[in-house]
């Protein structure tokens, strides 16, 4: 079938719309934060923990669960501006997710199939499943503090995916003619989505647990102080990234065995250590590694967080330097 | 050496392998293990493999003679078939077995077990509420018991507390994915060695007999009956294929497959079937796959007598995208004997640096290009020769041609003539026995539905525990711990906390 050229046209129309609004929620999301502060103040944190009894960690568990008191945007005398910010930040984003929609709900209309053929649409795919993932999850509690740290790399991403990676609207090569495809990949995305969050969380976690460390030995809070005290305190940091990678980890293990059915059909065996295989596997178990290292003991957090963002790495590697440089089955990057 | 010298080399031996064996089923031991097989695929990412790339290897060796020699010393092109990966495979599959059975039979006790009693002072738990009420009538432990039962957890009552947890699905599931895993691990294992697969490249008009004589390469598992291989055969009638015309992906294939007549037995009734990238055929436990195809041009070798000496469609291997192909035809029979290396190209163009070759992957302006020589083909020298490779060192070139379908070359001094007739399309078919498969896939599954009960499944405990107060009305106190990092403890024992309330209710102390 031809390709729908007008729909083709407006998909592009909406990345950029989604860029504009994702340099708007920047702005703003930059703001929040500035005006923010945590409530618990750095040395209450470290009183608290400094007892890390499990007790303490369950209490911490408790404390999750009111949303007002863990965030850092507002305080009760700052109250407003920074706020508000919060909010207009919000918003856009989430017009953000839905102009990355729409831009792949056109391009799927335009070439009459599943929008997720080559990496130009594998990265809007992305960016669409790192915004909903942080929209989603921000509907339970505030998160207006990390906004940021999410709309800057999806703004990245969408600027390389219309520069570098930008494909044309075509059809597909008969490999991806499947409906694994659309099952596979979706799981993939939203697990890319979800670990991107997670890798984001694992990240400040570090930072903050550097500043509550060095208060703890009664140091200058050092250089990052100004950004610890706009985060949340380092163990809920830690407890919500948890949460975010025991989530996915189970969709992320369908995701990979989706992906070998498909290549069962598509190829003729399920497992091949394909360099895309190899990388997916390799991922999977840095994540199964972070699943233990939370529940040993002596690997909780910094051990941990650095194992979660490496398995972020992992799929970065995969996607970037595996579709791009190595050459395997999975060519479908629609570069050449 | 006396006996009880004897005896406690005995013990150290066995302390040292005791040693060994728990260390080695240790967590810590199994996760270094898993850590240490991902690193160990790297380098299988990263340098050509021999099982899926063998020509690239050979590239590579040649073009890095001295350190490629190191790498593959080191198995760096066959990763995943070498010593020292299968020695990580096969230590983890120890440790996970050493593991995991200890933890069965302790989750085993554990299943069968009583919610602990309640700890001296609840409201230290992180979720507590507690009020006074009346001393009532009613059996409060017994009623708390019995509501919280229904509500799925498992209870215990004692002289003044009522003890429940749940969540024993937790460590089910958590059993259940490593022991899947486990099978995972052996099935993969097992189905490669009882399996095989092989290549074989198939013209239009030509057929197949699933027999290992057919094959181009055959590739058996080391334990491979092949009294076992089913006895099918199918012809391919025809092939087809679409290619994305204009673009930036111009050339890009759009849609392929292979219509074929498929007998289970060489006495069956032949069945048409359509092969196509997908949708692969499955027969008698065995799967024929669409996995590649190309150009047969048919040619015609007359020698200077007039005699046809070579009349066929010869598979020419393509080269590029836009399937520029080669191939040679070899006439023994001629005297003197005759070969031919070509090009074959779909949509010919010549040009001054690239040569002949073909703009586009479809047959839109086929040609062949040739050169013809004449002389020693070499076939007697018993080196085993490739049907894609002409020797040329005992032979005499004796001219170029380029012919449209239908023409024909007339060799210089009436040494012949070659004529082409024109072309087939060939299909490649990979055909695959993998005993393995659905037992990896069943495993897979599980695995799946272990692992969510295990991450999503929350662990709790919860206590009741009434205390008689100076006066008159009793203290009753809920509370609750988590045994795990999952959200909604409070809510939870708030509504154990509500039921309580029904039987033993809030007094006001106004009154
Ligand atoms: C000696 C071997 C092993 C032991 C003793 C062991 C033990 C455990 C334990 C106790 C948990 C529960 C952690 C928790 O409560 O959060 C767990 C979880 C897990 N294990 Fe293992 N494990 C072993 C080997 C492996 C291996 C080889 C894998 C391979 C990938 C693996 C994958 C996982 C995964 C993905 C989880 C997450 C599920 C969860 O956290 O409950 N384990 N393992």
């Amino acid at each position: 079938m031809a390709i729908n050229e007008t729909f083709a046209h407006a998909s592009n129309i909406m990345v950029y719309g989604a860029m504009t609004t994702l340099t708007g929620a920047m702005g703003a999301f930059a703001i929040a934060l500035a005006k923010g502060r945590r409530l618990e103040s750095i040395e209450e944190t470290v009183a608290r923990t400094s007892s890390s009894s499990h007790q303490t960690r369950m209490g911490a568990t408790t404390t999750l669960e009111r949303p007002a008191v863990s965030t850092a945007v507002t305080t009760e005398d700052g109250l407003g501006e920074g706020r508000r910010a919060g909010n207009i930040g919000m918003s856009l984003t989430w017009l953000s997710a839905i102009f990355t929609g729409m831009s792949m709900l056109f391009r799927g209309l335009s070439a009459h199939r599943l929008p997720w053929g080559n990496m130009y649409e594998f990265s809007i795919a992305a960016g669409f499943g790192v915004l909903m993932a942080y929209c989603v999850m921000s509907l339970k509690r505030d998160l207006r503090w990390l906004g940021l740290f999410i709309v800057i790399p999806v703004l990245l991403d969408l600027g390389l995916a219309i520069t570098v990676l930008y494909t044309e609207s075509a059809q597909l090569v008969p490999a991806l003619n499947s409906y694994w495809l659309a099952i596979h990949v979706t799981a993939a995305i939203v697990c890319m989505g979800s670990f991107a969050v997670g890798a984001a969380l694992s990240a400040l976690y570090l930072v903050a647990e550097r500043v509550e460390l060095k208060v703890a030995d009664g140091q200058e809070p050092g250089r990052f102080a100004a950004l610890a005290e706009r985060l949340p305190a380092a163990d809920r940091l830690d407890l919500m990234a948890y949460r975010i990678h025991a989530f996915m980890f189970p969709l992320w293990t369908f995701a990979v065995i989706a992906g070998s059915i498909w290549a069962e059909a598509a190829w003729g065996r399920y497992w091949g250590w394909d360099p895309k295989e190899t990388w997916a596997f390799i991922t999977w178990v840095i994540y199964a590694a972070y699943l233990h290292a939370r529940a040993t003991a002596g690997w909780r957090g910094r051990k941990a967080a650095i194992v979660a963002i490496a398995g972020f790495a992992a799929i970065m590697f995969n996607y970037f330097i595996v579709n791009m440089y190595v050459s395997g089955l999975h060519s479908y990057s629609g570069l050449n | 050496m006396g006996g009880s010298a004897l005896m406690s080399l005995w013990t150290k031996i066995v302390a040292n392998l005791r040693w060994l064996w728990t260390s080695l089923t240790s967590m810590r031991t199994a996760l270094f293990l898993l850590f240490f097989l991902a690193v160990a695929s790297v380098p299988g990412s990263l340098f050509p493999q021999r099982g899926t790339s063998p020509l690239k290897v050979t590239q590579y060796l040649r073009d890095h003679p001295k350190s490629g020699a190191v790498l593959d010393k080191f198995h760096m092109f066959d990763v995943f078939a070498s010593p020292w990966f299968a020695a990580i495979y096969l230590l983890l599959f120890v440790s996970l077995t050493g593991c995991v059975i200890p933890r069965l039979v302790i989750h085993w006790k554990e299943l069968r077990s009583q919610p602990p009693s309640a700890p001296r002072n609840l409201s230290r738990l992180s979720a507590h509420e507690s009020w006074s009420a009346n001393a009532s009538d009613v059996d409060v432990l017994d009623a708390v018991a019995s509501d919280w039962k229904g509500r799925g957890w498992r209870v215990r009552v004692g002289d003044e507390w009522v003890a429940a947890e749940r969540g024993y699905a937790r460590e089910t599931g958590n059993l259940l994915f490593h022991f899947a895993l486990l099978f995972v691990l052996f099935s993969v294992g097992s189905g490669s060695a009882l399996g095989a697969k092989g290549n074989v490249i198939v013209r239009e008009g030509s057929g197949f007999a699933n027999n290992i004589t057919q094959y181009d390469t055959f590739a058996p598992g080391r334990m491979f009956d092949t009294s076992t291989m089913a006895p099918f055969s199918f012809q391919l009638k025809n092939f087809f294929a679409t290619y994305q015309l204009g673009g930036m992906q111009n050339g890009a294939p759009r849609e392929f497959h292979a219509d074929v007549l498929v007998k289970t037995s060489p006495t069956a009734q032949a069945k048409p079937v359509r092969i196509a990238v997908n949708k692969p055929l499955r027969i008698d436990g065995s799967s024929v796959y669409l996995v590649g195809h190309g150009y047969a041009p048919e040619i015609t070798v007359k020698d200077s007598n007039g005699k046809v000496v070579w009349k066929d469609a010869a598979v020419f291997l393509p080269q590029d995208g836009n399937f520029t192909s080669t191939g040679v035809v070899k006439a023994p029979d001629a005297v003197p004997q005759l070969g031919i290396q070509a090009f074959f190209l779909p949509t010919a163009a010549v040009d001054a640096v690239l040569g002949p070759h073909s703009t586009f992957p479809a047959p839109t302006d086929p040609m062949v290009f040739m050169s013809v020589w004449s002389g020693d083909l070499g076939l007697d020298s018993g080196v085993p020769q490739s049907v894609y490779r002409l020797d040329t060192s005992k032979m005499k070139k004796i001219g170029l041609e380029r012919l449209h379908p239908g023409e024909t070359y007339k060799l210089p001094k009436g040494q012949g003539s070659v004529t082409f007739d024109g072309y087939k399309e060939w299909a490649s078919f990979s055909i695959t026995h993998d005993p393995g498969k659905g037992w990896a896939l069943g495993a897979g599954m599980f695995a799946i539905v272990g692992l969510s009960m295990s991450l999503l499944v929350p662990r709790r405990r919860a206590w009741l525990r009434i205390t008689p107060t100076e006066n008159g009305t009793i203290l009753v106190e809920v509370a609750g711990l988590s045994k795990t990092e999952a959200p909604g403890l409070v809510a939870e024992i708030s509504a154990l906390a509500q039921s309580a309330r029904t039987y033993a209710p809030e007094v006001s102390h106004g009154d």
